[in-house]
C-alpha cells in the first residue's frame, strides 16, 4: 500500500524508500533549526538523500492583519516578522508608505534611520555569526557576540524604550528623537566593537581551522543558482554578485556614505560555500561600523529637528500601489502595498521576504550532505522563521 | 588492598579477609569516584563562565559551591521517564553499564606507591579492556530509547570509540615496550628520578608525539569537544541520552566526567610520571608522601586542558573525525611503535637519547614561560583596550 506522507505532487511515497534509508524529522523542536522549522530528512546512514523543509509553524497572518488596521498600525506588526532585526522591517514599511504618499523626510531623520538600521545590522549579524558558531559546536563565540549585541539593545532601549520590537520607524519620521548623549554612547560602542568584538570574533571563530574545515566546502551555491533562486543579501553576496541595495538603489541617503560591498572570496574552498556566506556577514559588521562612524559624525553637526514630519493623523493615501524595497540585514525586504483610496486601511500588503527565498534553495543545496552539514547549511542561510511564515 | 588486608586480624578465615578488604576498598573508591564529578562540574561551569565573560554559578552556597549538589539532588528526585516503545530493561541497564565501565578502571589506578586497590600485572590491558564496556552501554542506550537521534548518537559513538581505541593502544605499546611490563605501578617506577625521566620527554621528539596522540584519542573516547559528535547538541539534540531524564541522565553525566578523569590519570601515569614528583626532593614532606597530590594535580591539569578545548573549539564532522583517526593518528602511531621499539632494543639508546636528560628541564620552563607570556600579553591587551575605550 502506498501512503503519501505529506500529499502534494512532489512528495515521496513510503514505497520509494529503500530498507536502509530512514526518515528523520528534524524539528520543529530542535536546538538548531533557528525557530520552528521542520526538516524532513531522508537519510542513508549519515548521508542525506533528500531534505524537505516544512514551514508555517509560526504563521500569524501578518498580511491579513495588515488589511484590518490603519497604515501606521501595521508598523508594530512588521516588527514581529524578523524579530532579530525589527528596525529593518519597520524601515522598509515606512519607506513604502512614504513612497506611496510622496513624503520626503528630512536629512536629520534620514541620518537617525541610517544609524538605527546599521546598529540593527550589526546586532543581527552578531546573532547570525554567533549562532552559526554554536551550530558548528563552538559555544563561546556565541556568548561573546551576544554580550556585545546587548550593548546595541541598550542603545535602542535608551532611544525608544524597547529592546526587541521597537515600533520606531514611523510613516514620515521616527517615534523618538535620539536622547542627549546618544552620540557619545554610540562612539563608545563603536570603539568597543572595533577593539574587541570584531577581532575576537575573527580570531576565535572565523579563523578557526575546524570551523573552516566544517564550512568551506559545503553548501556551495554557484552565482547563477543564487540569482535564479532569488537569494539576496549576504546569501547572494557570498556567492559573488556584489548586489547591495544600499549602493545600487540608495535610500535614506546611503549614497552619502563610504562603504564597501563585501562579497564571498572563496578563500578556503569554492566560492559561495557556507563559509563565504558567514564570512560576508562577519565583514559586513565592519562595514556597518564604518557607516556608523560617518553617520555619527554627521548627526553631531546637525541641528536638532522635529523627527515627525507633517503627516496627517489619519494616513489616507490616494488610490494607487507601490513596491518599495530596502536592504534588511537578511537581504532585500520588499513591501507591495495597494491603497484603494477610500479607507484608512491598506487594501493589500504583500511582503517579499529574503528568508523565504533563501529557504527555497535549501533542498537543492542539502542533497547529498551529511547530517551535520544540514545544520551548517541552515545556519549559513541565516533564516528567521518569523519572517518566512509571517 | 594489601594495606587493608594487613590491618584485618589474622584469625579470620582467608576468604573473609579478602572479601572484607575488597569491600572496604570498593566503598572508598566508589565514594571518591562518585563525589569527584561534583567538583569537576563546578570547576567546569566556573571555567566556562570565565572564558565566556560571565560569572558562572553564584547563588547556591558561597561562590555557588553547592550548585552541583543542588543539581544532583534535583536530578535524583526527578521522575525517570520511559519513552513509548522503549526496551525497558535495556533502557535501565544501559546507564548502569556505562557507569560501571567508567568506575572499573579505578581498581588499578595507582594514586601512590601503596595507594592502589590492586596492582594487576596486566593493569594497562585491564584499563583498555574495561573502558570499552561503556561503549556497549552507549549502544544499548541508543537502541533501547526507540529514538532516531539516540540511534544516530549510538552508531556514531560506536564508530568513534572503536576507531580511536586503535591509535591509543598503539601508543600505549610504546610505553609498554620501554618498561617491559603492563603493571601501572611498574610504569610509574620506571619514570622515577625527576622530570627528565618522565616518558613524555624520552626519545625526545618521539614520545611527546605519542603523548599528544594518546591525549587526542582520550578526548575522543570520552566524547569531549572537538570529538563530541555522539551527543552533538546542535545536530542530534543530545545523542544517545536524548530520552534519558532524572537519575539515569545523571548517571551518564557522572560516567562522562569520571571517564575524563580516568583518561587524564592514565595519561599522567603513562607519560607524566604518575605519582612521581617533578623533583625527587618534592616527593615527601617529612613523613607524608605527596604522591597522590602530584598525581591528582597532573590529572586535573589535563582535565583543565580538556575543558579549555571544549569551550574553545568547534566540533568535527563524522568523516573528518574518522579521517583524523585512521589517516593521521594511526600511521603516526605505527611509526612510533616501530621506532620506539627499535630504539628500546638497541643497547645505546635503550635508556633514551643522550639529550633526553636536558629536554624535560629545558622544555618545561619554556612551556611555563610561554604560558606566562601569553597571560601577560592578554592582560596588556585588555589594559590597552581599556585605555582606548576611556579615550
Amino acid at each position: 500500500m502506498s501512503t503519501d506522507l505529506q500529499g502534494g505532487g512532489y512528495g515521496w511515497r513510503v514505497d520509494d524508500i529503500d530498507t536502509d534509508e530512514m526518515i528523520l524529522n528534524m524539528g520543529p523542536q530542535h536546538p538548531s533549526t533557528h525557530g520552528v522549522l521542520r526538516i524532513e530528512l531522508r537519510t542513508d546512514g549519515e548521508i542525506v538523500r533528500a531534505a524537505r523543509p516544512h514551514i508555517g509553524y509560526l504563521h500569524r497572518c501578518f498580511e491579513k492583519h495588515a488589511e484590518s488596521v490603519d497604515y501606521p498600525g501595521v508598523i508594530p506588526y512588521t516588527d514581529r516578522m524578523d524579530y532579530v532585526a525589527s528596525m529593518g522591517n519597520s524601515l522598509g514599511y515606512a519607506l513604502a508608505v512614504e513612497k506611496l504618499m510622496g513624503i520626503e523626510v528630512s536629512p536629520y531623520v534620514q541620518t537617525i534611520r541610517v544609524i538605527m538600521a546599521e546598529l540593527q545590522r550589526i546586532a543581527s549579524h552578531c546573532i547570525a555569526v554567533g549562532t552559526y558558531g554554536m551550530d558548528i559546536g563552538a559555544f563561546t563565540p556565541f556568548l561573546h557576540l551576544l554580550r556585545d549585541r546587548e550593548k546595541i539593545l541598550d542603545l535602542f532601549e535608551w532611544t525608544c524604550g524597547a529592546r526587541l520590537l521597537y515600533n520606531y520607524n514611523w510613516v514620515g519620521g521616527v517615534s523618538h528623537d535620539v536622547p542627549d548623549g546618544f552620540v557619545k554612547a554610540c562612539r563608545q560602542f563603536l570603539r568597543e566593537f572595533d577593539a574587541v568584538t570584531y577581532p575576537e570574533m575573527i580570531d576565535l571563530l572565523i579563523k578557526n581551522k575546524i570551523f573552516i574545515k566544517r564550512t568551506a566546502n559545503i553548501g556551495v551555491c554557484a552565482p547563477e543558482l543564487a540569482v535564479s533562486y532569488d537569494l539576496t543579501g549576504p546569501n547572494l553576496r557570498g556567492s559573488g554578485p556584489p548586489r547591495d541595495l544600499r549602493r545600487d538603489e540608495p535610500y535614506i541617503g546611503y549614497e552619502n556614505y563610504e562603504f564597501d560591498v563585501v562579497v564571498g572570496e572563496g578563500r578556503f574552498g569554492p566560492r559561495g560555500s557556507c563559509f563565504d556566506r558567514n564570512w560576508v556577514r562577519a565583514l559586513e559588521m565592519k562595514e556597518s561600523a564604518k557607516i556608523l562612524h560617518q553617520a555619527v559624525d554627521r548627526i553631531e553637526k546637525m541641528e536638532r529637528a522635529d523627527v515627525h514630519e507633517k503627516v496627517p493623523k489619519r494616513v489616507k493615501p490616494a488610490k494607487g500601489e507601490v513596491y518599495a524595497r530596502s536592504e534588511a540585514p537578511r537581504g532585500q525586504l520588499g513591501y507591495y502595498i495597494v491603497a484603494d483610496g477610500t479607507g484608512v486601511n491598506p487594501y493589500r500588503v504583500k511582503v517579499k521576504s529574503p528568508c523565504f527565498t533563501a529557504m527555497s534553495i535549501f533542498h537543492v543545496l542539502a542533497r547529498g550532505m551529511m547530517i551535520a552539514d544540514i545544520i551548517a547549511l541552515i545556519g549559513s542561510l541565516d533564516v528567521v522563521l518569523g519572517e518566512i511564515d509571517r | 588492598m594489601d594495606l587493608v588486608f594487613g590491618v584485618l586480624p589474622s584469625g579470620l578465615p582467608y576468604w573473609l579477609r579478602v572479601g572484607l578488604a575488597g569491600a572496604v576498598c570498593a566503598v572508598i573508591l566508589i565514594t571518591l569516584v562518585a563525589l569527584g564529578p561534583i567538583a569537576y562540574v563546578y570547576v567546569e561551569t566556573k571555567i566556562a563562565g570565565f572564558m565566556q565573560d560571565r560569572i558562572g554559578p553564584k547563588r547556591v552556597g558561597p561562590h555557588g559551591l553547592l550548585q552541583t549538589i543542588a543539581d544532583a539532588l534535583k536530578l535524583m528526585f526527578k521522575e525517570a521517564i520511559y519513552p513509548a516503545g522503549a526496551d525497558k530493561m535495556l533502557f535501565i541497564l544501559a546507564p548502569c553499564l556505562v557507569v560501571v565501565g567508567a568506575f572499573l578502571s579505578f581498581v588499578v589506578l595507582p594514586f601512590g606507591s601503596r595507594l592502589q586497590a590492586v596492582d594487576l600485572n596486566v593493569g594497562l590491558f585491564y584499563v583498555v579492556a574495561v573502558s570499552s564496556i561503556s561503549t556497549v552501554g552507549l549502544i544499548m542506550a541508543g537502541w533501547a530509547s526507540n529514538n532516531k537521534y539516540a540511534l544516530f548518537g549510538a552508531m556514531r559513538s560506536a564508530a568513534q570509540i572503536v576507531s580511536y581505541e586503535i591509535p591509543a593502544v598503539m601508543v600505549l605499546l610504546t610505553v609498554v615496550m620501554m618498561v617491559g611490563s603492563l603493571s601501572l605501578q611498574d610504569i610509574v617506577w620506571a619514570q622515577g628520578g625527576g622530570l627528565s625521566r618522565w616518558f613524555l620527554f624520552r626519545y625526545f621528539p618521539l614520545m611527546p608525539v605519542a603523548f599528544l596522540i594518546f591525549f587526542t584519542a582520550g578526548l575522543a573516547e570520552c566524547n569531549r569537544t572537538p570529538f563530541d559528535i555522539p551527543e552533538a547538541e546542535s545536530e542530534l539534540v543530545a545523542g544517545f541520552h536524548t530520552e534519558y531524564s532524572g537519575f539515569f541522565f545523571a548517571m551518564f553525566f557522572l560516567a562522562e566526567y569520571t571517564e575524563m578523569f580516568v583518561v587524564s590519570v592514565v595519561a599522567s601515569v603513562l607519560f607524566l610520571g604518575g605519582w612521581m614528583a617533578p623533583l625527587p626532593a618534592l616527593q615527601q614532606l617529612g613523613p607524608i608522601g605527596l604522591g597522590p597530590i602530584w598525581l591528582v594535580a597532573k590529572a586535573w591539569f589535563l582535565v583543565f586542558v580538556m575543558m579549555w578545548l571544549r569551550w574553545t573549539l568547534p566540533r568535527l564532522r563524522v568523516d573528518q573525525l574518522m579521517y583524523v583517526a585512521w589517516k593521521v593518528l594511526l600511521p603516526i602511531a605505527m611509526v612510533l611503535v616501530v621506532a620506539v621499539g627499535g630504539l628500546a632494543l638497541w643497547p645505546l639508546t635503550a635508556n633514551g637519547f643522550p639529550w633526553d636528560r636536558w629536554a624535560g628541564w629545558l622544555l618545561t620552563p619554556l612551556l611555563f614561560i610561554y604560558l606566562a607570556y601569553m597571560i601577560v600579553a592578554a592582560r596588556r591587551w585588555s589594559a590597552r583596550r581599556a585605555r582606548e575605550m576611556a579615550a
